[in-house]
């Protein structure tokens, strides 16, 4: 037991929870006594002790877990062993539950963390579905409804869909780019363990007292800043998951800046690489402006200051700028990565070079520019000066050209290739080109101020997000999920239950979500828990398309858990790729490479004779490398 | 390369498509009842739109469909396909046309929305009040009359509603105007509507407010301006004291930019 205690883990972790929120506890209620208040506050914005308590045990479980042992030892000057890798890959099961520094493990455990949570999340969204299926309040109250969609939401953004893209390219980027591992392996870690906690916060919610944060995921004060205790929970949720992904950011971005092989000039990167760098651009500079939204609003209900109250001279509508300041370049944070898997995919199974390899790259790099100035297409009609509608159009319209860029380039790459679907993945990739074209289409109308006047906060906004998140973003993070699979587990999955796992979720997603534009538009508002009995059929149709397709999730759920148990071995490049993590065996050994590869060439030179992306080493003799610094793409 | 593809074919392929979609998708009023005088300039930018829209995802599918269809590998087929690495010509096209759709799409909304805002010379001011979970109105031109649950309105004239949110966000609502705008504690927004035709409709709250949010509702009855007299005259009850005091202390949306004393 002493031992135990000794040693970072989870006993240490929990020993380190139980601490770290008893110390909180105490110090608020000690502070109270001494400046004369009532040791135990429960106005219901409040709860310090409790609050408090929430930001000091998840640290006293992160420090208890081990994420800062090497960090404090070197700190305080003891000896720390840089070359010791003890904590560094995975050689039994047990490893993927400990803190370990080696990526390949990180990007297994997000992956796995995150689909927890969006069948977690997916339940909810059943939930709401059923209580919708019929107009009136059957199944779940107002209030615990308001709940069920606004941790649905924030489940699926903050611990889904924004991690679970770190995840993979946590797994697949420092192969790509011929790395042994991210820059900072025990930051990575440590950013990985941050996320379970926002996830937990989240669930956790609903046991606080008053329900659920059932604001919305978007939290307008001054609702949140009024609402019960749920509410603290969403604003330190957010922290946790925020920091995580600010620190991986900043991880991505010095790995793909200072670790590329040589050879590897910035023309020859994979375009998911240009992907995760302009997605850690997006997150490095907007996540900070959530996290001090939160911050606000949690300030205003614990500690009583007036960011967003009127009455105390706050600003109600200067929440929804600095929210929205993060949380549209969110909505890209949630897609760029996706349009670089979408791009290795499509190249790969079509047996082509990309169309336009640099224009696919610029196109990013116009979708990060361009999103930080279009976050107010939120606020049309939110009361906001009505001379920032028109350039907010302008940009947002504009936006819609670097992405149809990338959807055509896609479309140019099928061309005069060879095109195999034997592979779920590249499934996945053709119905995301389609159903994320018509996401994009209502995107271009939202922005369109008078008819944004008329649709703004009803069904056809859901059905627009559903689109552009779950017809665009999940498609891909399938699409990515089923690609690199064999990659990361060293086993092939079925591909019979894969296409029945498609066609149900691209039939369920096309069933749920295109009635609720036409919904939408004939008078539905969004975030109800009743409707007009005009609406029952509809909204009956649709709960059973989610339904299907929900259903059909157990089946990608049941292929990933059996396929990884007994599925057929897979060999180093089942699709016959370029890119380096190709290269490597299924999975691919501890350190990634013996010795660091050389990139000779771009990384889709798919038909030209004699092309090579990379030489790794031993086979150095055969090919002679070019000078680095000569462009090819 | 664009020589071996059958251009004409696929063109006309998606102009057929894109014109059964969009025949389709005019014919049927999304909507619903076009009840303002914004309602059939906003409806007339959705169709357009839904014209555009139709090209564009007719020629997604089609090129799609095409490549499908013409280049899949045979079983067996192991080989690659041709290493062409892009076209600078096409790339330019699909970047400028899309460029040109999107300007004039801008262009053409921001018509519609001088249009739909442009000031009359004789705007009726009501104000509404909204606070969880219901809404009430006053009329300051009929010595601050006041009703609760019901809005009327006078047929064929510009109303300008000065809004008031007593506690949380709210928004004001009626499909068949098409016209929106929240209600923001502390500030006075504004939303402009001439209603054109008769008869009784739903204001709808649509920001999230409360458990109360989906039953937040008030009638709103459209009649002719002599019948409205009528009404508002046999009217007892006036704006409450807290009201009143919302009137004075809210701030204008959008004050005068230029110059020191604004409104």
């Amino acid at each position: 037991m002493v031992a135990a205690i000794k040693q970072p883990g989870w006993i240490r972790g929990a020993l380190g929870a139980i601490v770290g929120a008893a110390f909180g506890y105490a110090l608020v209620v000690a502070l109270r006594k001494a400046s004369g208040l009532p040791a135990i506050q429960t106005e219901q914005t409040g709860y310090p002790q409790l609050v408090v308590a929430m930001v000091t045990g998840p640290l006293g479980f992160l420090l208890g877990f081990g994420c800062f042992d090497y960090w404090l030892r070197w700190a305080v000057g003891a000896p720390t062993i840089p070359e010791d890798h003890s904590q560094h890959g995975a050689r039994s099961w047990k490893d993927y539950f400990k803190f370990n520094t080696d990526h390949k493990v990180i990007g297994v455990q997000y992956v796995c963390t995150n689909f927890f949570f969006f069948f977690v999340s997916g339940l909810m969204a059943m939930l709401i579905r059923a209580e919708l299926a019929q107009p009136g309040t059957q199944i779940v109250d107002a209030g615990t409804f308001n709940g069920l969609f606004s941790a649905h939401a924030a489940i699926m953004i903050f611990v889904f869909i924004v991690p679970v893209f770190a995840g993979m390219a946590n797994y697949v980027l420092p192969l790509m780019i011929g790395a042994p591992d991210m820059a900072f392996p025990r930051l990575n870690a440590l950013s990985f363990w941050m996320l379970p906690i926002a996830g937990l916060m989240f669930v956790a919610s609903f046991l606080a007292p008053g329900g659920a944060f059932d604001a919305g995921w978007t939290g307008y004060a001054p609702l949140s800043t009024g609402a019960p205790l749920g509410q603290s929970f969403f604003n330190l949720g957010v922290q946790f998951a925020g920091a995580s992904s600010i620190a991986t950011a900043l991880n991505f971005l010095v790995t793909i800046i200072t670790m590329r092989a040589p050879g590897m000039t910035f023309w020859r990167m994979p375009l998911l690489v240009w992907a995760n760098l302009s997605t850690s651009l997006l997150v490095v500079a907007a996540t900070p402006f959530i996290a001090g939204a939160q911050f606000m609003v949690l300030f205003d209900r614990v500690l009583h200051t007036n960011f967003f109250q009127f009455a105390g001279g706050g600003d109600v509508i200067s929440y929804q700028h600095i929210f929205w300041f993060y949380s549209h370049p969110a909505v890209y944070i949630m897609m760029l990565p996706g349009f670089g898997i979408i791009s290795e995919v499509i190249s790969i199974h079509s047996r082509k070079p990309i169309f336009g390899y640099r224009l696919m790259a610029l196109a990013l790099i116009g979708i990060v520019v361009l999103s930080y100035s279009v976050w107010a297409h939120h606020m049309f009609v939110a009361g906001m000066f009505s001379w920032l509608r028109v350039p907010m159009m302008i940009t947002t319209l504009l936006i819609a050209v670097p992405t149809g860029i990338k959807i055509f380039s896609w479309l140019g790459t099928l061309y005069f290739g060879k095109i195999h679907t034997y592979s779920t993945a590249m499934l996945f990739a053709l119905a995301f080109i389609v159903t994320f074209t018509v996401g994009g289409i209502s995107g271009v109308m939202l922005g369109m101020v008078p008819i944004d006047i008329h649709v703004s906060d009803t069904y056809f906004i859901v059905a627009h997000i559903h689109f552009v998140l779950f017809g665009g973003s999940v498609f891909t993070i399938f699409a990515g999920i089923y690609h690199w699979f064999p990659k990361m587990t060293g086993r092939m999955y079925d591909e019979r239950l894969g296409r029945i796992h498609f066609w149900g979720t691209l039939v369920g997603t096309w069933g749920t979500f295109l009635p609720m534009h036409w919904v939408g538009m004939d008078g539905m508002p969004r975030r109800v828990a009743d409707y007009a009995a005009q609406f029952g059929d509809w909204n009956l149709l649709i709960s059973v398309f989610a339904f299907i397709l929900g259903a059909v999730q157990l089946i990608f759920l049941y292929n990933m858990i059996v396929s990884w148990r007994f599925g057929p071995r897979a060999e180093g490049n089942p699709w016959r790729g370029k890119s380096i993590e190709w290269l490597v065996s299924s999975p691919p050994p501890i350190f990634n490479f013996d010795e660091i590869p050389r990139v000779v060439g771009g990384p889709y030179e798919y038909g030209v004779p004699g092309a090579r992306h990379a030489i790794l080493a031993g086979e150095g003799a055969e090919v002679e490398a070019p000078e680095p610094s000569v462009v090819s793409t | 390369m664009m020589g071996r593809l059958p251009i004409a074919k696929m063109l006309a392929a998606t102009i057929a498509l894109a014109a059964v979609i969009s025949a389709v998708m005019v014919s049927i009023n999304w909507d619903g009842q076009e009840a303002s005088t914004a309602a059939p300039k906003i409806d007339d930018l959705l169709n357009v739109m839904i014209v555009l829209s139709s090209f564009v995802f007719a020629l997604v599918v089609v090129m799609l469909a095409y490549a499908l269809w013409k280049f899949r590998a045979k079983p067996g087929d192991e080989s690659d396909g041709e290493p062409i690495h892009g076209n600078t010509r096409l790339e330019v096209a699909w970047t400028l046309i899309p460029t040109i759709i999107v300007l004039f799409g801008a262009g053409y909304s921001w018509v519609v929305l001088n249009e739909i805002e442009k000031p009359a010379d004789d705007p009726l001011i009501i104000d509404v009040f909204s606070q969880q979970f219901a809404w009430s109105f006053g009329y300051p031109e009929n010595g601050g009359r006041y009703t609760q649950g019901e809005l009327h309105v006078p047929l064929n004239r510009q109303i300008d509603f000065k809004m008031h949110a007593q506690d949380v966000i709210h928004s004001f609502w009626v499909p068949e105007w098409r016209i929106k705008k929240d209600n923001v504690p502390g500030i006075t927004t504004t939303a402009i509507v001439t209603p054109d035709k008769l008869g009784t409709y739903q204001l709808i709250c649509t920001e999230l407010c409360g458990f109360g949010h989906a039953s937040m509702r008030a009638k709103v009855i459209v009649e002719k301006p002599a019948d409205f007299r009528k009404w508002v005259a046999g009217v007892k009850d006036r704006v409450p004291q807290p009201y009143k005091e919302s009137i004075i202390r809210d701030t204008e949306t959008n004050p005068v930019l230029d110059g020191a004393g604004g409104a």
